[in-house]
């Protein structure tokens, strides 16, 4: 597919890739101030516990204090944090300031000061006395009679059944999975326990604001959202959306964690009772247990197949917690369903789930967005029918999975929050996915042969050296997974571009779209490149500047390429359009004989004409006092799915129970990879953040609710040296509706790593394990039950 | 509030600046204005903050600034000389080793450390010296291609450089 494109295909340098090599300043922080006061926020001590009295004339009185804000200095306005398009899906029962704590971290206060130092003493100097209320810790229970109640407040909208901890319940059911379960030969049912991990991105969340010339109130923040946490901060503030003004710079990561509004509202609101800049950024401690995580879900999955493997019914039920407020709570577990069910075909799905809080930090968007979860499961199981029907895994998939031309109704029926769009197969790479994947990591030999030498320890026959020592306490194993997940919200997700040619045949791509560190300002640069015959560096990227660009939802989903990508391409069909009116013109040539390549304008036939683009621009501007200048909105109403499959080799230690993974491989469905490179690159950092899942990342939280390892030394993520062997397999399809053929790449691949690996731990050494992460102790506690 | 006078070389050239006893380096770069020095932990976990005090890569957040009196500090906006981008640089960007580009600086300075000492090192060496830095979006494979990259081209400019002195040693 590349080979038809010049820019679109091709590994080309990021285009904000020298800034950040050379460490020029370009981050959120990266700014002096004048009269910048430092903001913080005092977090609550208990999980659960209302304010009964709140005193801060102390820490007002603290020299170099200009603010102290608490709820009743605020207005009270219900909303969610996610970041999501209006109406937003989540619950609103969330406040800038309230009275009530609902978890350990929740606002108590907020200061503003001359110096963080200043900041951290006014902190001490609130005085709070508490009302402690019994806590709500433990998901399992949350739902139970008399349990306390979290969202007691009246004025919370949206939540499912406060007066018993729901703040969603997803039920949906395709054919009829009892009478799938009578026909099938094998029924499966098992429970999966995942656990309440973070992002880490290396940026901690961190938020500027300051009022302009104007007195717009200006919010320069580390977000995926800047379109969204405008509308918010305006609603939760009071303040026409006119007035403020976000800017999206560069980002240091956000995997999800940023789709929040999470610091604009409180930094906003000190700025306007100081009206001095303010900044507030979280420390990483802070970091861990105040900001967002991945939802924890208790799993039960039911599968039922015939002798030969066709899948006849699946039923998952699963309960999760969102923690203290329903951020992104209704459409995460909506995708548990809707993204990993139908990747197999089966007559009869039933997806059920309560969503519940707890007194426990926030869960909310992160990268997978509930397929995680989802997939460990699901995975793990139809290993488990492989191994009973002595089917070989991949087959087992290749038999069920979905195809080309297939409807999935289950999606229509989980929509965002709502009834969704049926999702059509336009492009399918999966079999080429197994296909190439086995390919890499060798998986029919290695399947064998270390089944063969750990089942009984005896040497494989035939010539080739024994890959599995004999009575070695190493035991290795292959295992595989597969996943898939979407490209943009179908029928939510929207963006706009705007293209402008500049007189020296440069552009201006002004889009919406938030970079975060994914390389979407290249991969849209190079979309208008391509389509306008230009090379990458004539192109002048500006993106997430509510005043500066056009709207976009954000970046997630995994929509930007797709969504974001279909307006850049629309806007730059337009453009090209009207320089080729023009340069039919200056050439007297007729439209149809033209076409833009290499910077210029050439005729198609041999006669050979040709005008640069800078000529071109020169004429549009002073003969034809012209901006040549477009727009273009798109959005899709399917969103495509990218499919992948992983394949682990794992090697366990049966003394230590240390598992060590050997080499973990990726096959990915993308569609067409704009910029392969970056692909790849956004597939192997996906990997090590589910390698990281499976085995070491956890956050531990105590009988009160406070978070215990809210450090890297304790929160254990890999590093260079912890990580596997790990190659990267684009397999190119090519979606009709994604711009060059494009669909997504950003989250499937972490999907399926956990469950690949659990699954070669299973071949290395008959072990099943169904809670993450797993961990050395965890090994040999299951090592000693088998007897061995 | 006590203050306290500070001489030390950043990036080659000479500073002097007026700092609280208890500074930390990561805030005194900062504040003077080298952003490249990023905040990602403060407890010395995560490598952003990473900067060489004479070639020894150390975490600026963990070190007071009074203690680099007299040192060569070199950050990663020293790294580029004379318009040119240093070979590591290059190779960040050739290879696809700058997704957000938060740990980039600290990346390139704790191989840069690493290639002065041991210019063609094994993968497991590269590893070993960026295992303090903690990178959440490319999984490391792309940042340990390009560290090898780079020390090959260090190596061939080395050659380069002794052969040109040669020659101007037998030309005089």
């Amino acid at each position: 597919m590349s080979t038809k494109h010049s820019i679109v295909g091709k590994n080309l340098r990021k285009v904000d890739g020298f800034k950040l090599v050379t460490g020029r300043p370009a981050f959120t922080d990266d700014i002096h101030i004048p009269g910048l006061l430092y903001g913080k926020i005092l977090p609550s001590p208990h999980a659960h516990a209302r304010i009964k009295r709140i005193d801060t004339r102390k820490a007002k009185a603290l020299p170099g204090v200009h603010a102290v804000l608490t709820y009743q200095d605020v207005p009270r306005v219900p909303h969610t944090t996610a970041g999501q398009a209006w109406p937003e899906p989540s619950p609103y029962d969330t406040y800038l300031l309230d009275s009530k704590m609902r978890f350990v971290g929740d606002r108590v206060a907020a200061v503003a000061a001359e110096s963080r130092a200043i900041a951290e003493e006014a902190l001490r100097l609130i005085e709070v006395e508490y009302e402690v209320l019994p806590p709500v810790l433990d998901m399992e229970h949350a739902m139970d009679a008399g349990a306390p109640v979290i969202h007691d407040e009246p004025d919370s909208k949206g939540i499912h059944d406060a007066q018993h901890n729901l703040a969603g319940y997803i039920l949906k059911e395709i054919g009829n999975v009892e009478d799938g379960f009578r026909e099938a030969d094998l029924v499966i049912e098992r429970e999966f326990r995942t656990q309440r991990v973070q992002h880490c991105m290396m940026e901690p969340h961190v938020t500027i604001s300051w009022l302009d010339s104007d007195d717009r109130l200006v919010i320069r923040s580390s977000t995926q959202v800047p379109f969204h946490a405008r509308r918010q901060v305006a609603m939760i503030l009071q303040i026409p959306v006119q007035r403020v003004h976000v800017i999206k710079p560069r980002i240091g990561g956000g995997f999800g964690g940023k789709q929040e509004m999470l610091l604009e509202d409180i930094c906003g609101a000190l700025t306007l009772a100081t009206r001095r800049p303010v900044k507030i950024e979280y420390t990483r401690e802070e970091e861990f247990y105040m900001a967002r995580s991945r939802h924890p879900q208790i799993l039960n999955i039911k599968m039922g197949v015939k002798r030969d493997g066709t899948l006849l019914a699946n039923k998952m039920t699963v309960l999760a917690t969102t923690g203290a407020y329903g951020s992104h709570a209704l459409t995460v577990q909506g995708n548990t369903g809707s993204k990993v069910l139908p990747i197999y075909r089966t007559p009869n799905m039933r997806f059920e789930c309560h969503i519940v809080y707890t007194n426990t930090p926030v869960a909310g968007a992160f990268r997978g967005y509930g397929c995680p979860q989802g997939f460990f499961a699901q995975e793990s199981v139809m290993d488990e029918i492989a191994h009973e029907l002595g089917m070989d895994p991949v087959e087992l998939r290749k038999k069920n999975m979905i195809r080309l031309g297939d409807i999935d109704e289950l999606s229509a029926q989980l929509g965002e929050g709502r009834k969704g769009l049926p999702r059509h197969i336009r492009s399918c790479g999966l079999p080429e996915c197994l296909d190439r994947g086995a390919a890499a990591i060798d998986w029919v030999r290695k399947r064998q042969e270390y089944a063969v030498a750990s089942i009984s320890d005896r040497r494989s026959g035939g010539q080739r050296p024994p890959l599995q020592a004999p009575n070695s306490h190493l035991r290795r194993g292959v295992g595989v997974a597969c996943s898939m997940q979407g490209s943009g919200i179908a029928g939510v997700d929207w963006a706009a571009a705007l293209l402008k040619l500049n007189e020296d045949g440069s552009f201006n791509l002004q889009v919406g779209a938030a970079d975060l560190g994914t390389g979407a300002d290249t991969v849209l640069a190079q979309i208008a490149a391509e389509t306008l015959g230009v090379t990458l560096d004539k192109m002048i990227v500006c993106s997430g500047d509510t005043d500066f660009t056009p709207f976009d939802v954000g970046a997630y989903a995994s929509s930007t390429t797709i969504i974001s990508g279909g307006a850049v391409k629309k806007a730059s069909e337009k453009v090209r359009e009207h320089l080729l009116r023009i340069a039919s013109k200056m050439l007297d040539v007729p439209v149809d004989n033209l076409t833009c390549r290499d910077n210029q304008v050439v005729t198609k036939c041999a006669c050979e004409k040709s005008v640069s683009m800078e000529d071109l621009a020169h004429y549009a501007m002073y003969k034809e006092k012209v901006q040549v200048m477009e727009n273009a909105s798109h959005f899709n109403t399917d969103s495509p799915p990218p499919f992948c499959a992983q394949f682990a080799e794992v090697e366990v230690d049966t003394e230590t129970g240390h598992i060590r993974v050997v080499h973990l491989v990726t096959a990915v469905d993308l569609g067409v990879a704009i910029n392969p490179m970056q692909a790849e690159g956004q597939s192997e950092g996906a990997v090590a953040q589910s390698l990281g899942y499976a085995l070491t990342e956890e956050m531990l939280l105590d009988g009160s609710g406070r978070m215990i390892n809210p450090s890297f030394l304790d929160y254990k993520m890999l590093a260079a040296k912890d990580m596997p062997k790990l190659t990267t397999i684009l397999v190119e399809t090519d979606e009709p509706l994604g711009p060059y053929g494009a669909k997504s790449i950003a989250e499937v691949p972490i999907n399926a790593p956990a469950p690949a690996v659990a699954n070669a731990v299973f071949h290395a050494i008959g072990v099943r394990f169904y809670k993450l992460p797993i961990r050395p102790e965890d090994v040999l506690r299951a090592l000693r039950e088998k007897g061995q | 509030m006590n203050t306290m006078q500070l001489c030390l070389i950043v990036n080659g050239e000479p500073k002097q600046w007026t700092i609280a006893p208890g500074d930390l380096l990561l805030d005194v770069l900062r504040r003077e204005g080298y952003f490249g020095v990023k905040r990602g932990c403060e407890t010395g976990e995560c490598g952003a903050c990473t900067v060489l005090v004479n070639g020894k890569p150390i975490n600026s957040c963990l070190m007071f600034a009074a203690q680099t009196e007299g040192c060569e500090v070199l950050t990663i906006e020293g790294v580029e000389r004379d318009g040119k981008l240093d070979p590591l640089q290059e190779a960040f960007l050739e290879y696809g080793a700058v997704q957000c580009g938060f740990c980039t600086p600290g990346m390139i300075l704790s191989a840069k450390a690493l290639l002065a000492e041991r210019p063609d090192p094994t993968e497991a060496e590269v590893r070993e010296a960026l295992a303090g830095n903690f990178c959440r979006c490319t999984g490391y494979l792309k940042p340990v291609e390009a560290v090898l990259a780079a020390a090959r081209v260090y190596r061939q400019k080395g050659r380069k450089t002794k052969i040109e002195k040669r020659k101007s040693k037998l030309a005089s």
